[in-house]
């Protein structure tokens, strides 16, 4: 029986002459890309650390030993209350993980006790926000069929409509001015349980519920060009004016007498499985055994021949086999504080100093195209709001440097899923790249629009406004950046955007070499699975 | 009698003259003993073999369930409870047909599917050499007495358990007469406890409309199995405790499977959970219940008009 070593930290590589080529992900595909050796260097993620062993039962001492000024939950649950039970939706986590979910577990747990007590009156609801309405599928795969089948037949279990009329309420506002809105019956509950998922330090704490269960009034407080260019990053909550003003909402929220008993999870990097199909994408290059370079091979030619809609279907059934790292639950703030430090274990890489030049491969999900299109403004967001900001401290890029990423970047778009997006394209990006311009002259009119409004709440669509933010989301990137240059992107679809597009890496290099001259240094972060550069 | 009946092939057989049958004995001969190992005696070692395994595989995967597919398509539920079980276990789930065991042995998830061995009575399945090799061929069936406490069948069971493969038991002890459950028997605890290895309760519900006892012909109708947490023996439990846990944990799930998990689950809280026996009353007032279970199998067509 082979013993598992204990998974290593992150590694940052200098690059010589004997490194291996490394891989970058490529939508529904990869590359293979030498970089220059003596000024490149390549951070690779750490390993999976070990989930644990017995998930069920740390779900239950999560539940009976709260953190935080807060009862354990039986103590909450009384008879005749209303409870209200919302979880992250399906953009969370990435690539969907294998059945049983982690929301299913606590969820059933968080239901025993509520059975327990004798509570009948719960509701659960998708904490969606401006999100696209889960599937069936979705749901079932999140909640489990058990919970699924109890509750969604009457009307208890549902995706969050935040252009409801009579489902939202307005609690007031911050004291710097920012409107708090949230689910009425999340409001009017005895008790609110949140189930999160936090696969990056984005997520979680205030953010679940002032954002989560928000709606259009309440979100653009943060989610505009202002919060977002001072965000530095979105992902380190101390440095993060997106979540200072959550945690402004989650105030006023509290203040309301809104209870709220918080259940946070993280799950460690085990994103394409130790064995498998894809097993060698969260392995270092030149540590890939024969079987890894077979596979990988006959995975390249086999998609190579495959038409876009098939390779898309192959890519997103696949279920990473996540483990449990960690859960707490409790008292929002304590809860968090806690989950960002077991995120942190799993995903910071220490990393000394700046680069001229920062090459990403993006790969084929992101968190607004699941089973969808990865959209050519889709492609900006991965890039420039979510890798680009996966820093604490520092960007990784110095001002003015130069980003390349990988991808084909599509001109196409889901018609279901993704409508406003297709005008934000055709109508906003013809007109004006300036988040402040866009935000000032076309928010409003997208987000109030009856039939983006409609399709949000009847069909599969996300919000009209939601191009916007996405957009918003990489603003700072925007802001410090010199160039951002594309590899094997659609012409028309990458000069729409506003970057420039290269065939190969070398044609992106010398491209770069423009602006920031000719021995400027490379970094490339290698992600998923997933890391966080912790730059000095 | 009907006319197919006249023409089923064991009447048939029945009706034709010796030699093309077995001869009757005189009455007046007094026959040696029966030597032949049948009921608890019956080897079954040789179906445990890799060469009878391939045979068992394809009978299941060629014949079995298809068979199952067509006559009694299936929903499986819980299969997640499984997630991290390892090791051998003892599957127990409640009795109403033969369609039981293939249903069973289709739906159980690897790796306990094909290193299995179920629980069958020797009595019936192991009553004759025939039925005896087709039950151990098929199902990897080792007699177990039902009418006596044995020593015999119950070291047998222990040393597969122990040697790592998984049981599948219907504690009832045979099936259901009329579409209720029977009383649990304590053979799976006993032998979870003297093994230390857990027990899957697991609710069959469907194969009563499809094969009840006492019929021949199969029905079609769809049936659900749902698998429940893993068991697992307490340090000082004894037999009749986890007995009693296992009957009242297929009990949920046929909760579980009749209403939905919530209803299961605040039954189970407030101690209301149906019983698996149904109502302690007459037999017509059984089967009414029977049919409240199932509501969809009330006739919603009015039998009288409104009069106006």
């Amino acid at each position: 029986m082979s013993v598992r070593r204990s998974p290593r930290s992150g590694l940052v590589l200098e690059v010589d002459r004997s490194t291996p080529p490394v891989v970058f992900h490529h939508g529904e595909g990869f590359r293979l890309e030498k970089l220059p050796a003596g000024r490149s260097r390549i951070i690779y993620p750490p390993e999976p650390i070990d989930g644990l062993a017995d998930p069920e039962g740390a779900i239950s001492h999560a539940l009976h030993n709260p953190t935080g000024e807060m009862e354990p939950l039986p103590a909450l649950l009384f008879a005749g209350m209303k409870l209200t039970i919302a979880f992250d939706d399906v953009s969370l986590p990435l690539p969907k993980m294998r059945r049983p979910d982690i929301r299913q577990r606590i969820i059933e747990q968080v239901l025993d006790l509520a059975a327990a007590a004798g509570v009948d009156d719960v509701h659960i609801i998708a904490a969606l926000a401006l999100h696209r309405r889960m599937t069936e599928d979705e749901l079932r795969h999140a909640v489990g069929d058990r919970v699924y089948d109890a509750f969604a037949p009457n009307g208890q279990l549902y995706n969050l409509d935040a252009e409801d009329p009579d489902g939202m309420v307005i609690l007031g506002e911050t004291r710097h001015g920012e409107t708090v809105q949230i689910n009425r019956r999340a409001a009017e509950s005895d008790l609110v349980v949140y189930v999160n998922i936090n696969i990056v330090s984005l997520d979680g704490g205030h953010k679940s519920t002032a954002t989560g269960l928000s709606g259009y009034a309440g979100v653009s407080s943060h989610h505009n060009p202002k919060t977002m260019v001072a965000s530095k990053s979105f992902m380190d909550k101390e440095n993060s004016e997106l979540h200072k003003s959550n945690w402004r909402q989650g105030d006023v929220i509290r203040n309301a007498g809104i209870k709220i008993f918080q259940i946070e999870t993280t799950i460690n990097n085990n994103t394409f499985g130790r064995s498998g199909p894809l097993a060698m994408l969260q392995k270092r290059e030149w540590e890939w055994t024969a079987r890894d370079r077979a596979t990988f091979l006959a995975m390249q030619k086999g998609l190579n021949v495959l038409p876009a809609a098939r390779r898309r279907q192959i890519f997103h059934s696949w279920e990473a086999p996540y483990e449990l790292t960690s859960v707490q639950a409790g008292e929002i703030e304590a809860v968090h504080a806690k989950t960002i430090e077991n995120v942190y274990a799993q995903h910071l890489v220490p990393v000394n100093g700046q680069t001229d030049i920062l090459t990403m491969g993006l790969p084929y999900i992101g968190p607004y195209n699941v089973d969808s299109i990865m959209n050519p403004i889709l492609v900006m967001c991965l890039g420039l709001g979510y890798f680009f900001n996966l820093y604490k401290g520092r960007p990784l890029v110095r001002e003015g440097g130069v980003l390349i990423m990988s991808h084909p970047t599509p001109y196409e778009f889901h018609p279901v899923h993704h409508p406003s997006y297709i005008d934000f394209f055709e109508e906003v990006l013809t007109e004006t790249r300036d988040p402040e311009v866009m935000s000032a002259k076309y928010e409003q009119k997208y987000a109030e629009d009856e039939w983006y409004r409609h399709l949000y709440r009847t069909s599969n669509a996300y919000h009209g406004v939601h191009p916007f933010y996405m957009w918003y989301w990489g603003a700072h990137a925007l802001d410090h950046l010199g160039r951002v240059i594309v590899i094997g992107g659609d012409e028309r679809a990458v000069r729409r955007l506003g970057f420039s597009n290269a065939s190969t890496l070398s044609d992106a290099l010398e491209m770069a070499a423009d602006t920031v001259g000719r021995d400027a240094t490379i970094t490339h972060f290698h992600n998923p699975p997933i890391l966080m550069a912790d730059v000095t | 009698m009907s006319g197919i009946k006249a023409l089923s092939p064991a009447r048939l057989l029945k009706r034709l003259p010796f030699p093309y049958r077995a001869p009757h004995v005189p009455l007046s001969v007094e026959l040696p003993p029966d030597t032949r190992k049948v009921g608890s005696a019956f080897p079954t070692a040789w179906a445990r073999r890799y060469p009878t395994r391939v045979a068992r595989l394809a009978i299941l995967e060629a014949f079995l369930r298809p068979a199952v597919g067509v006559i009694a398509p299936k929903q499986v539920h819980g299969e997640d409870r499984l997630d991290g079980l390892r090791g051998p276990v003892i599957f127990v789930a409640n009795h109403h047909s033969h369609l039981d065991t293939p249903l069973m042995l289709t739906s159980i998830p690897e790796p306990w599917r094909h290193r299995m061995f179920v629980g069958a009575a020797a009595d019936y399945f192991f009553g004759n050499r025939i039925s005896g090799t087709f039950s151990a061929l098929a199902l990897n069936a080792v007699p177990i007495e039902r009418t006596k406490i044995s020593r015999t069948s119950a070291d047998r069971a222990a040393k597969l358990i122990n040697d790592g493969w998984s049981l599948l038991i219907f504690p009832e002890g045979g099936r259901s007469p009329d579409g209720w459950g029977q009383e649990f028997r304590g053979g799976a605890a006993y032998l979870a406890i003297r093994c230390g290895v857990p027990i899957v309760p697991v609710y069959i519900s469907g194969t009563n409309l499809v094969l009840p006892k006492g019929q021949n012909k199969p029905k079609r109708h769809h049936t659900t199995v749902t698998f429940g947490h893993a068991l697992i023996p307490g340090d000082k439990e004894d037999t009749r405790r986890l007995g009693s846990r296992v009957e009242a944990a297929v009990e949920q799930l046929g909760d579980e499977a009749t209403n939905n998990w919530w209803v299961a689950r605040q039954h189970a809280a407030a101690g209301t959970t149906p019983s698996l026996s149904g109502p302690q009353a007459s037999d017509w007032r059984r089967t009414w219940a029977l049919g409240e279970q199932n509501p969809k199998r009330r006739r919603s067509r009015r039998r009288w008009p409104y009069l106006k």
